[in-house]
Order: structure tokens, then sequence, then C-alpha cells
């Protein structure tokens, strides 16, 4: 075994295992706003165990452990081939090693061959830049919370939504509405403005390699996550959807442009087990340090 | 925390109310998509497996191989328990559950199930694999491995203490439709 695929297969361990700092915060958070003694509180704090649990453990946070999508950022001449080999390879290893339940099935045949390696699974998307830097970033996505994601195609007429900011904040709001606690929350949102059906989800999962605390550059999205996380937590929605003071633990906005025919909003919904890590690469492929 | 033994009595879940904490120390089952598709289509329990006064999970679980050749629960925690909606209401009846474990709430069918024939819905944590795992004891059996595949499978589990919340009883109350009415009551002062 390579050293690149070492670094991708602990990569995976650790992103399986272990909440990034950021979002444990978020969730410690949570836990202190909601009122004692109530099951809201309750869950908040077998959550929290979890986490510690299967830190201490290796074991994975969630036995769901989701679609595996790597972001590939690198410089020109990065082998791509090369790159994907040794993940995949990486993923049939985890998956043997337990850190990944065998998880990818043939949506035709039902069948479920145990490795994980599959058409569309993992999942790749490489980015070109200057820098030599080679950045790996992973998120593990489970099913009940990529289940509850919604794409709204403006305007919608139900939800009284327009082709503008507001209306956009309507259609996210109704998105939350719609998942009550089905998608394991407290969640976590990512959202694209525009694009196409395709790029307008792409780009809303995307929004979820972003920190929790960062701020957007966009004034007005900056405010317009910071209305959709108060506004959530207003709804009494909770956490696992038993009522309570937390709905939402962040919401990440993006925008692409679009046709002018076509004004899509594409939500991404994460569950509060929100699997992110990433990795730098030293040149021999080993790792250099830990993105979040 | 109320202190649930499996079998349980009719009496007892009949006495429970939705919010009220329970933990539950006994035998699960674990039963999802397939196990409900094959009892719906009249299918038969293997000999030895009974889910009189019995609970039923919707879990998926990871299970290992332990060194001396035992099984070992990794990672159980609950799925969306909404895909079993169209058959539950059955299975209830005809197989005398008293409990269903999942997560995510379920529909009006199984709702009126559990009013009629004395039956609970309980919301276990979702997500919480590890800590879920760890009530998990023992499992000393499988059922349908070679048919359904490990995650389908009707595992036995021995559990001590598994917590999960009552959110749809006996009565015909569901704190989903609860909370969906009044979130989206609030939401309408927003937008």
């Amino acid at each position: 075994m390579n050293l690149l695929q070492d670094s991708l297969l602990e990569l995976i361990r650790r992103t399986s295992a272990e909440i990034p700092e950021d979002v444990h915060r978020a969730i410690l958070a949570a836990l202190e706003r909601e009122r004692k003694g109530t099951i809201a509180e309750s869950a908040m704090k077998i959550i929290d165990r979890n986490i510690a649990l299967a830190k201490n453990k290796s074991q994975p946070i969630c036995q769901d452990t989701g679609s595996i999508i790597f972001y590939i950022a690198g410089p020109v001449g990065l082998d791509q081939i090369a790159f994907e080999a040794a993940a995949k390879e990486a993923v049939k290893v985890a998956t043997k090693k337990g850190y990944l339940r065998q998880n990818s099935v043939d949506s035709l045949t039902g069948k479920n061959d145990g490795t994980n390696v599959g058409p569309g699974s993992p999942t790749l998307h490489f980015h070109q830049h200057r820098s030599p830097e080679v950045a790996v970033r992973l998120i593990l996505k489970g099913g009940g919370c990529e289940n509850v994601g919604a794409q709204y195609s403006l305007p919608n007429e139900k939800l009284k939504a327009n082709r503008d900011l507001d209306g956009c904040r309507k259609a996210i709001l109704d998105a939350v509405l719609q998942a009550q606690g089905k998608g394991c929350g407290p969640g976590i949102l990512g959202v694209c403005i525009g694009g196409d059906r395709a790029t307008g989800y792409e780009h809303s999962k995307q929004q979820l390699l972003r920190r929790l605390d960062d701020t957007n550059p966009n004034p007005d999205l900056d405010r317009l996550e910071k209305d959709i996380v108060e506004t959530a937590n207003k709804l009494g929605i909770g956490p696992m959807g038993f009522g309570g003071q937390t709905t939402l633990l962040g919401a990440k906005i993006g925008v692409l442009n679009r046709l002018p025919a076509s004004y899509f909003v594409s939500v991404s919904y994460m569950c509060w087990a929100y699997r992110r890590q990433g990795v730098s690469l030293a040149p021999d492929g080993g790792i250099a340090a830990w993105l979040y | 925390m109320i202190e649930l033994q499996t079998p349980i009595s009719e009496d007892q879940i009949r006495a429970l109310k939705v919010g009220d904490e329970v933990a539950i120390t006994g035998t699960l089952f674990t039963g999802r998509d397939a196990v409900h598709k094959y009892l719906h289509e009249g299918g038969k329990l293997p000999p030895g497996v009974s889910f009189q006064g019995g609970i039923l999970y919707h879990c998926g679980p990871v299970i290992i191989k332990d060194e001396a050749g035992n099984w070992k629960c990794v990672a159980a925690g609950p799925t969306t328990s909404i895909r079993e909606e169209p058959y539950q209401w059955q299975v209830i009846r005809d197989f005398g559950l008293r409990g269903v474990i999942g997560k995510g709430g379920m529909g009006d069918k199984t709702l009126q199930a559990c009013k009629e024939y004395g039956c609970v819905y309980l919301h276990a944590i979702g997500g919480a694999a590890q800590v879920l795992a760890e009530c998990v004891k023992r499992v000393p059996n499988v059922h349908f491995m070679e048919q359904f595949g490990a995650p389908e499978a009707i595992w036995e589990f021995e559990v001590v203490r598994f917590p999960a919340v009552v959110t749809m009883d006996a009565h015909g109350n569901s704190l989903h439709k609860e909370v969906l009415a009044a979130s989206q009551a609030e939401l309408a002062k927003y937008v």
C-alpha cells in the first residue's frame, strides 16, 4: 500500500469516527440551549455521548456511512487517474476495516458486492489551482438526510415565492419545514441559488465544505444565512423533530449564474452527524496537515 | 425514565403516552424493508422467532464476528421508518408487536394500528449508532441472512436499557403530527 492510499484511508477513518471541531462546538451550544429535562435535551445529550464514544472507539459515528464524496484541489499535472485508483483502494480497505458500512447497492439488481466501489461510488471532484498544494476534502453524507434535500423552481405559487432573495428564503424555510426531524436534526443546510438541476445540487453540497463559523463574503447572502438559522430555530421542530430550540446548526448559501428561463433553489440537508474532514498532502503523499 | 422489559403486556403499553422516555431491556428483533415486504406478502417468521409482546427495531446494523466466532454489534442506530408505512399496521396486527423502534415517525395507518392492537412507536436517536450499539450486549441469532443480506436480516439483540422516546402512543397521539402542525403555524408568522 502506498503512502497516498494510507493517507486517504486515515482521512476516511477520521471522517467516519470524528466530528469536526467547529461542528462539535455548535452541538454543545445547542445542548446548552435546550430546556432542562426535555426530550430535546435528552436527545442532544445522547448525541454528545455518541460523538465521544465513536471517537474513543474509532468506530463510525452513524452506521449509515453515507455517500463518499471527495473534493480534490491540486496543481496542474496531478495524476487524476492514479489518484482515483488510490481513493478506490482506500475505500475498499476502509470498508473491510469497518470504517465504512457495505453501503453501495446496484440500483437495478439490488446486489451489494460489499466493496463500496462501483458506478458513482466513491464520487471524486477534481479542481486545479496554481499552488503546488494537494488538498483533499471528504464528506460522508447519510441517506436519511440526503432524502430530505429539495430543489425548488421559482416562482412557486404555493409558497408565494418569487424570483428574488425573499423567494429563496421562502423556499429554503419550506425545505426545513418539510424535513421536520426526518433528516436527523439539528441539521446544517447547504444551499445553491441558481445553476441547473445538476450543478445546483452539486454546488449546494459544496457549501458543506465551509466551516460553520465562517462568514459569507457576500453581505446579502450572509444576512440570509443568519436569518434562515434564526427563523428555523423559532419553528420549534427541535432535535430529531421532538420539539425544541435548535432546528438548524447552520446554513451556507452559494450562488451560480442561471439561464433566464430557470431559477432553481437547491437545498442539501446534512444531519447532525456532519462528517467532513480534509488533509493537505505532503509531496510524498503523506498527511502534512488536517484542514478542519 | 420508564423501564420496559420484554415481553411487554398490553396494559403496560397502553399506559405509555407521547413524550415518555423509556429504557428497554430484553430482546429486540431488527427488521427493515425486506422483512416488512416479506411478511406483508404472507411470509412466515422463522422457527423459534416470535414477535408476541415484542419489539421490532428498524435497523440495519454493522455486525462483525469476533475472534471467538460470536456476532458483535458495532453500530446500530435506527433507520427511517416511514418506508414501512404501507406494511407496518399489518405486521403489528398479525404478529402481536407491542413496540416498533425507528426514527422519523410513521403515518396514520400505523397510528391507527397502535390504537387498535395496543402498540407504540418508539423513536431512537438517529445517528447515535455507538450509544445504541453499547446497549446491545449479545447477538444470539440471525435469520434470513442468506436471503436478505446482513443489513436487511432479522437480528436478535439482547439489550440492556436501550433508550427511546414514545412519539406515537396507543391513544391516537403522535408527536410528529403535533410538531408539524405547530411548526407550520409558526412559520406562517415569518414568511
